[in-house]
């Protein structure tokens, strides 16, 4: 599912690994990731200049400004290093409004330097653009106007001519170096399907190029051609994005299987529960309910498409109502089962793990005060829909159901009249 | 891109990776407008050649198929349509491969998950060659009452529904492809209908983008108002903000960009569609919309408002007279397909073939309704199979041990036998593994291994008569047939065959009743005094042990066993068996 971000460690790793088959020549990165699980004894063994130099420590989570949000050490000896890590490892940190804990770290050797410049590629819809800066590090954002930027259109190389206006104004004894670094690094970006990488800053180390900081993103649609590449890559979620173990579990339920199946929960009070087929259908039930005024009441957002199966479909809805119907409080409840006209998937089909879910779920429903209000089109949506309403007759819970002459967000309206509504 | 019309009634595509479904699909579609040629001139499917038989209404059509791009492509060069239904793994070099044809036009893609640096240097090289890229990620498009592409649209009853079997007056693009149906179904409600719907598709670079085709849609006459649904994440919108801006776009705008419940989620989100990414404020469906209503176009408060939005500005377009009355007319009816109509319970189709023995429809194959799993769970053996499927039933397992014996004791009798001869001499003479097999076992009647079947009849009628065993073959004699299993080209009385003491002293220790083996012995003892070749042979073992088995057992009627003697049950043993050497 397209562009991820991975940790500095594998960006490095990656730079690293590649680089020589590349350009011919080593570049002598070198980097040790630590999480819980590492053994520090075992990592000193493979990295024995952990303990012969001084070193730098940071988290490696995805996250910006760790120098100015003081969570970067530098000049330890290892044993420093592991006391700031041991500190610091699970502890809960805010970034940018995203609150979670500190699971992995970096650690590198301290390496004192005076220039730092800036490097950035982003890959666009009709080639990748390419920025350079001499006045990369902490402050690029202060420094943004001596950013030079060139873009490079699809299927053109990256000549000398063409990188010229990033590096014109280097002084001769350092314009070639780096010219022909921006040019490596260019050739890896397209060659391991990075589509977005950043060093802030690279510095040079006895005139050779070294980056001290790296971000990137891998496009992980491409991972068929690249599993060998990559190696052994992790795609981890976004900072501050902790999975409840109902969400960990419709997680792996969606990595086994070829179907599409999403569950968050957004807050475990709300009173309006979707559960909807369809990627572009899902996020406009969740935007409508929105929309309307009851963001605070919209308890999840799920979507399940690419036709699961029957007991995929079973599993999933399981989940979604045993958190729809959690900690019953008196008041009423909405759950939303929603979806456009399908293509081709077959409705009836989808409609019965759900069904059975349901019946399953009775008593809980019935706890909740549930209410649910179904609206699904495309083929065979006739004997679903017909199923739904007899599952309402046979175990005694309000199920209003609705074909593709309704409106498709019209039940969202619904919803929220019935949570609305007086007791 | 921009210019206008992208296809017409008489457009006609190539498909590449044969998919029945979506064809017979677009083949109907092509029936309910009235098209006089199917929209599918050729299907490519590599490594293949030939005709896929579909229908073109009630008539059926045989569609060319070729095996590479190159062939379809001379042989129809006037398909300028390339539908490429080939999986995420090969769908960027079958596409451009396809671009490269000098006869192709528009292609569009509907694997998921393309490497998004692939789709690049499709789009580069589209927009060098004029040629326009739909997808990937998409379900396709549809220009109402002369063109769609594979599953677009859904079902013929949606289709007719939505009246997209005759030209309206909107143009609609989504990103999604799920929700493009949804939207044909607004607009044939609140206006006069669609003239031409893209889907784009959900990736971060689609190869045609919003823009693309609003600019293209309003160069065409016939499309009067145009419809956007956008989404959250990536910039395209902006390019359309900008050519409202700039006056690029001379036809109201209905839009909606989906997305504003992601500030409702703590963290970066991604959803279905791999751009939909909540990114920076600018990439915000909210962000969007403004900048689309500030551009002039008509936005709705929520998407529960768009169809409000979308009627409210047709409805003012037909006030102004700016809307010619569309020609209606009654689509075809197109035949329903028996499974469709099977499944809906409307007819019903006599079965071809009855198996009463195997059941592969369910979780798993059951064998005369033993599952598969229990099978092996059990520890079942090749003769429980047996019995299942020979017999219909589980035998004890005395029997099924019995068969099995059977079966080791016949598997193989040396290489002089007619049978092995045949399997050799075919095989010197180059033919494969399965030639060789058969022309041994077409050897197998009456002279070589094929009296088990006879032995049982014979014993089973003489003994079932009372007959004594000087009677029996006496009888036997005076109509001239050889007494079948007996006889053997080698052994003696005085050196019985092996193979029969093992099937005897097996018998003797498990069966509950041996009374035809005894009697076979008795017919033994008598043809043995009339010369010292008449031993009893494996043939007649088994042929009056399996009478023993199947009277003994309890557990099959009299009716059946005289069945299963009289069909040449028992012979099936030994062809099963001698197989094992013959491959061997």
């Amino acid at each position: 599912m397209a562009r991820k971000k991975i940790r500095e460690y594998d960006s490095k790793r990656l730079i690293k690994e590649h680089y020589k088959r590349i350009s011919g020549s080593e570049l002598p990165i070198r980097s040790a990731q630590i999480t819980e699980s590492t053994d520090l004894n075992e990592l000193v063994q493979n990295e024995p200049w952990l303990s012969s130099e001084k070193l730098v420590v940071k988290p490696d989570m995805l996250f910006g400004k760790r120098g100015k949000s003081g969570l970067v050490a530098l000049n330890l000896d290892f044993s420093q290093v592991t006391a700031f890590v041991k500190e610091r490892l699970g502890k809960e940190v805010e970034m940018g409004g995203c609150k979670g804990p500190i699971t992995t770290f970096i650690v590198e050797p301290f390496i004192p330097h005076n220039e730092e410049f800036y490097l950035n590629i982003v890959s666009e819809r009709l080639g990748n653009s390419i920025s350079f800066s001499e006045c990369g590090g902490i402050e690029i954002e202060e420094n943004w106007d001596k950013v030079k930027t060139i873009f490079v259109p699809t299927g053109v190389s990256l000549t000398s001519e063409v990188c010229a206006p990033l590096v014109a104004t280097l002084p001769l004894e350092v314009k070639s170096v780096i010219e022909e670094f921006v040019k490596v690094i260019f050739a890896l970006f397209l060659d391991l399907d990075f589509t977005f990488l950043e060093m802030n800053p690279f510095t040079l180390v006895n005139g050779s190029p070294y980056p001290l900081d790296m971000r990137g993103e891998l496009d992980d649609t491409a991972t068929f051609k690249n599993f060998k590449k990559w190696g052994n890559i992790e795609f981890p979620l976004p900072f501050g994005r902790v999975m409840s173990p109902t969400e960990s579990f419709v997680h792996g339920l969606d990595e086994k299987t070829s179907a599409s199946l999403k569950f968050t929960v957004l807050n475990p009070k709300g009173r309006i529960w979707t559960m909807v087929a369809g990627g572009g259908a899902s996020v406009i039930y969740a935007d409508t309910v929105g929309d309307l005024g009851y963001a605070s009441e919209l308890g999840n957002y799920a979507e399940y498409s690419g036709a699961p199966n029957e007991d995929e479909v079973l599993q999933y809805a399981r989940v979604v109502i045993d958190c729809a119907t959690a900690d019953p409080d008196g008041r009423k409840r909405a759950l939303v089962v929603g979806g456009g006209i399908a293509n081709f998937t077959d409705v009836a089909a989808t409609f019965n793990g759900i069904i059975r879910a349901l019946k399953e779920k009775e008593s809980k429903l019935k706890a909740a005060r549930m209410h649910i209000y179904v609206r699904r089109g495309g083929p065979n949506y006739q004997k679903g829909l017909a199923k739904m309403r007899l599952l309402g007759e046979e175990i005694g819970i309000p199920i209003e159901v609705y074909g593709p002459e309704a409106t498709m967000t019209g039940i969202c309206k619904q919803a929220i009249e019935c949570i609305s509504a007086a007791a | 891109m921009a210019t206008g019309q992208i296809f017409s009634k008489t457009t006609q595509a190539l498909f590449y990776n044969y998919k029945q479904l979506p064809i017979q699909r677009m083949l109907d579609f092509d029936f309910l407008c009235g098209r006089e040629t199917p929209s599918v001139a050729g299907i490519i499917n590599p490594g293949a050649e030939g005709f896929q038989k579909l229908f073109f209404g009630q008539e059926e059509i045989a569609i060319p198929v070729h095996s590479t791009i190159e062939a379809a492509c001379a042989a129809h060069p006037t398909a300028d349509v390339f539908i490429n239904f080939a999986s995420y793994r090969s769908a960027a070099a079958s596409s451009m491969s396809a671009l490269k044809q000098p006869t192709i036009r528009v292609i569009a893609i509907i694997a998921e998950g393309v490497p998004e640096s692939d789709t690049k240097q499709l789009i580069a090289f589209a927009r060098a060659n004029n040629k326009i890229v739909i997808g990937p990620a998409t379900v396709g498009g549809i220009q109402a009452g002369a063109f769609k592409i594979g599953d677009t649209a859904g079902t013929i009853d949606n289709i007719i529904q939505c009246k997209l079997y005759r030209p309206g007056s909107v143009g609609f693009v989504s990103k999604s492809g799920g929700m493009s149906n949804e939207l044909y179904n607004t607009i044939a409600r609140v206006t006069d209908g669609l003239y031409e719907g893209i889907a784009i598709g959900g990736d971060v670079f689609p190869g045609s983008t919003l823009s693309d085709h609003v600019l293209r849609f309003n160069n065409i006459p016939q499309i009067k108002m145009i419809v956007v649904l956008g989404e959250l994440g990536g910039r395209d919108e902006y390019s359309l903000v900008e050519a409202l801006k700039q006056g690029k776009i001379s036809k109201p705008v209905v839009a909606w960009v989906s997305g504003t419940c992601a500030r409702l989620f703590k963290s970066e989100v991604q959803f279905g569609h791999a751009g939909a990414k909540s990114g920076g404020e600018m990439e915000s469906a909210q962000a969007k919309n403004q900048a689309l209503r500030e551009a002039g176009a008509a936005v709705p408060d929520s998407y529960e408002a768009f169809e409000g939005a979308i009627k409210q500005t047709f409805d003012q377009l037909a006030e102004e007279g700016k809307i010619a009355p569309v020609k209606e007319f009654t689509p075809p009816q197109i035949p329903e397909d028996l499974n469709s109509a099977i499944k809906s319970g409307k007819v019903r189709a006599p079965t071809h073939i009855i198996s009463t023995i195997s059941d592969d429809r369910g979780e798993e194959p059951c064998y005369a309704g033993v599952p598969m799993s229990s099978i092996i769970e059990q520890g079942f053996g090749v003769g429980d199979v047996i019995s299942l499927l020979w017999f219909k039933r589980s035998l004890p397992r005395y029997c099924t041990h019995f068969i099995e014996i059977c079966v080791m004791l016949c598997a193989d009798h040396g290489p002089c036998v007619s049978g092995a001869h045949n399997t050799i001499v075919t095989a010197r003479a180059g033919k494969d593994l399965v030639s060789s097999l058969v022309a041994g076992l077409l050897t197998i009647g009456p002279r070589f291994g094929g009296a088990i079947d006879d032995a049982a009849r014979y014993f089973k009628d003489a003994y079932d008569r009372n007959l004594t065993a000087y009677e029996f073959v006496e009888s036997m004699k005076k109509k001239g047939i050889r007494v079948p299993g007996i006889g053997h080209r080698i052994k003696r009385g005085d050196n019985r065959d092996k193979r029969v003491e093992l099937l005897q002293e097996f018998a003797r220790t498990h069966f509950p009743s041996v009374k035809y083996m005894e009697y076979a012995v008795q017919v033994e003892t008598y043809t043995l005094s009339k010369a010292n070749n008449l031993v009893l042979n494996v043939d007649g073992a088994i042929g009056s042990l399996f009478l023993d088995l199947l009277s003994g057992s309890g557990m099959f009627t009299k009716q059946e066993i005289d069945e299963i003697v009289g069909i040449g049950y028992l012979n099936g043993l030994f062809v099963l068996a001698r197989s094992i050497g013959l491959i061997g």
